[in-house]
C-alpha cells in the first residue's frame, strides 16, 4: 500500500484515494493531422516501461481530483518524489546513477522511501530526457 | 527418456521410488544452436517441443534466468478457456484448447486438465447483452457455448447467492463445458522433460544481458555463462520482454503490471467448477487438494517487483464474498503476484520484430496459461518457417502501427 504525498493536497493520503495513469510526460503531437500512423502509433500505444526509475502520471481521484506526476522506483516501489504536471523531475535514471547519494531533504514514507516535496531548491535538474 | 506408466510406478514402488532418473539433463551450454528461446516458461518450454516434435529442429537451447515455470507459469489461477470473442483470438485460444485436450498422452505427463467447465457471470442487462453475443460468436467458431438464466447457475453451483437480494444479482452466466483448470507446474515440467528428451538443452540460471546483433541481423545472445550464438532467437520472456526490448533497440506497446492471487486453507470439495465475475471482478476455483484459488484484476501502476498492494486483494475477497457468502469465514493461506506484460488491446504479440532473426512472444497480460500449447505450438512453427504462422499473424506488432487491433478488452469475459 502506498502512502502517497499529493502536490496539490500538500498531504500524504493513502493509496486508494488515486488512480495510476500511466507514462508521464509524453507530449501530444502538435499537429495530430500531420502525425504518420508510425508517430501516431507510437504516440498512443508505445510506453518505455522501465525496470527501476518510472516518472508516472497519477490522479487524486477522490481527494482534489488534479493530476500530478510521481517518479517511483518499478522494481522496489519506492516513490522517490511527487510534482505537479508542468514541472521537471529532480531525480531520473540518469541523475540516480550519477550520484547514487539521494537528495537529503524529503520526508520518509510509510514504506520506509524517502519522498522528496515537489521540486527542491538543492536537488539540482539533471533530467534530459524529460519532454512536458 | 524413462516412459512414465502403470507399470513404471509398480515396478519402482520396489525400489521405494529411489532410482527414477533425473526428468532432464543439466546441460553446459553449447557455443552454438539453431535456435534460442530466451525464457523458460510454459510459453517458452512449448515453443522448444513443438520446434523439436513438429519442424525437426532439435538443437534448440531454452534459456531461463531463473529456474523452470518460477515466473507466471507459477503464479497463475490455472484457468483454461477459449471462449473469446473475436475471430483472431477465438482461434488462437481454441487452438490451444485442442491440444490442452490431449496434451497429457502428448507428454506422457499428467497436466491434471480437468474438464470442470468455466461460468463467465452476468450481473446486468448489458453483461447478458454481451454473453449473449459471445457465446453466439463463440458457437460459429466451433466453440462450445451456452447462456444459462439464472436458475441454471444455481443449479450448477448451488453454493452461490443467486437470490434477487444480492447487490449485484446474479442475471446469468455463459457457460463453457469444455473450459477447465490444469496444474500449472506440471505443464512447465512436461514441456520440458519432452523437449529435453528430443534434445533440447534447458540451461537453467543463465541470464540474457544482450543480443549479438550485426547488420539488423541477430546471431547469438550475451548471457552470464558466456556467448551463445544462433541465427534465430525467440524472446518468450513474460513482464520482462520490454526489458529485452530495449537491449534489442527498440520498444514494445507493453506495460508491466504486478497481478496477484491467492489461496485459501484446504477445504472438503465445495466448488466443482470455475466461476468468474468480470463485473464484481474475481474468480475462483477448487484445486484437487481443496484449496480456493482467487485471483482478480491487475495493480493499476507498473510494477516488476512480483508483489502488489494490499487493497486490490481487499477488493478482491470483497467480490468473492459477494458471489459467495459461504467463503466469509474461509482463512487465506498466501497471496503472491506476478508481473503480467499487458497490451493496449489485452491482446498478445507473437511477431517479428525490427531486428531480423529476433521474434517476440509477449504481451499476454493476464489470460497466458491458457494459451500454453497453442502459443508454443504456432510460435514453433513461426520460428522454423521464417514466417508467422496463419493464426499467429493477426498479433504481429504492426498492428499498433496499422491499427488492425484485435480489441478484446473486457468483450470476452475477460477479468482485466
Amino acid at each position: 500500500m502506498f502512502h502517497i504525498y499529493c502536490p496539490h493536497c500538500a498531504e500524504h493520503r493513502e493509496e486508494e484515494e488515486f488512480h495510476p495513469k500511466g507514462q508521464a510526460h509524453i507530449a501530444r503531437p502538435m499537429d495530430p493531422e500531420a502525425c504518420s500512423d508510425e508517430e501516431w502509433g507510437d504516440y498512443l500505444f508505445f510506453r518505455d516501461n522501465p525496470r527501476g526509475i518510472h516518472h508516472e502520471l497519477w490522479v487524486h481521484a477522490v481527494g482534489c481530483r488534479k493530476f500530478f506526476n510521481i517518479t517511483r522506483n518499478t522494481v522496489s516501489y519506492e516513490i522517490l518524489e511527487t510534482y505537479k504536471v508542468g514541472e521537471q523531475p529532480t531525480i531520473t535514471a540518469e541523475s540516480l546513477s550519477q550520484d547514487k547519494k539521494m537528495t537529503a531533504d524529503g520526508v520518509t514514507v510509510a514504506d520506509g522511501g524517502l519522498q522528496t516535496e515537489g521540486e527542491s531548491d538543492s536537488a539540482v535538474n539533471t533530467s534530459k530526457e524529460a519532454k512536458v | 527418456m524413462q516412459r512414465y506408466s502403470g507399470f513404471g510406478l509398480a515396478k519402482h514402488a520396489l525400489s521405494h521410488h529411489e532410482n527414477w532418473e533425473r526428468q532432464w539433463r543439466n546441460p553446459v551450454p553449447k557455443k552454438q544452436y539453431d535456435v534460442i528461446i530466451v525464457g523458460g516458461g510454459g510459453h517458452g518450454l512449448a515453443t522448444a517441443y513443438y520446434l523439436a516434435k513438429n519442424h525437426g529442429i532439435t538443437n534448440v537451447a531454452v534459456v531461463e534466468k531463473g529456474w523452470l515455470g518460477g515466473g507466471n507459469t507459477a503464479r497463475n489461477t490455472t484457468i483454461v478457456r477459449s471462449n473469446y470473442l473475436w475471430d483472431e483470438s477465438a482461434a488462437l485460444y481454441e487452438h490451444a484448447m485442442k491440444l490442452w485436450e490431449g496434451l497429457s498422452q502428448d507428454l506422457n505427463y499428467n497436466v491434471m486438465f480437468s474438464q470442470r467447465g468455466v461460468l463467465n457471470l452476468g450481473h446486468t442487462l448489458q453483461d447478458m447483452r454481451d454473453i449473449q453475443r459471445r457465446v453466439n460468436a463463440n458457437r460459429l467458431n466451433g466453440i462450445d457455448g451456452e447462456v444459462l438464466d439464472a436458475q441454471g447457475v444455481q443449479d450448477i453451483v448451488p453454493i452461490m447467492d443467486c437470490s434477487k437480494n444480492a447487490r449485484y444479482p446474479v442475471l446469468g452466466a455463459s457457460w463453457q463445458p469444455r473450459a477447465g483448470v490444469a496444474r500449472h507446474d506440471a505443464v512447465a515440467w512436461g514441456f520440458a522433460r519432452a523437449a529435453d528428451a528430443l534434445g533440447v538443452d534447458i540451461l537453467q540460471q543463465t541470464e540474457v544481458t544482450g543480443f549479438k546483433i550485426r547488420d539488423g541481423q541477430v546471431f547469438g545472445v550475451h548471457t552470464n555463462r558466456g556467448d551463445i550464438e544462433a541465427k534465430t532467437v525467440g524472446c518468450v520472456a513474460a513482464g520482462n520482454s520490454s526489458v529485452l526490448a530495449k537491449m534489442a533497440g527498440f520498444t514494445l506497446p507493453l506495460e508491466s503490471h504486478p497481478l496477484q492471487a491467492l489461496v485459501s486453507e484446504p477445504l472438503k470439495p465445495v466448488l466443482d467448477t470455475v466461476v468468474m465475475s468480470n463485473h464484481v471482478h474475481g474468480y475462483i476455483s477448487q484445486t484437487d487438494k481443496g484449496d480456493l484459488v482467487i485471483g482478480a484484476g491487475i495493480d493499476g501502476y507498473n510494477g516488476y517487483g512480483q508483489r502488489g498492494s494490499y487493497a486490490t486483494v481487499e477488493h478482491t475477497l470483497q467480490a468473492i464474498v459477494e458471489m459467495f457468502p459461504i467463503f466469509s469465514r474461509v482463512r487465506m493461506n498466501r497471496q503472491w503476484g506476478g508481473i503480467v506484460d499487458t497490451c493496449p488491446d489485452a491482446c498478445p504479440i507473437l511477431s517479428k520484430t525490427p531486428v531480423k532473426g529476433l521474434f517476440f512472444n509477449c504481451g499476454w497480460g493476464t489470460g497466458g496459461f491458457k494459451a500454453t500449447p497453442g502459443s508454443g505450438h504456432v510460435f514453433a512453427a513461426s520460428l522454423a518457417k521464417g514466417e508467422m504462422h496463419p493464426i499467429a499473424a493477426p498479433f504481429s506488432i504492426d498492428r499498433f502501427h496499422t491499427g488492425a487491433l484485435v480489441d478484446e478488452h473486457g468483450a470476452a469475459g475477460v477479468a482485466h
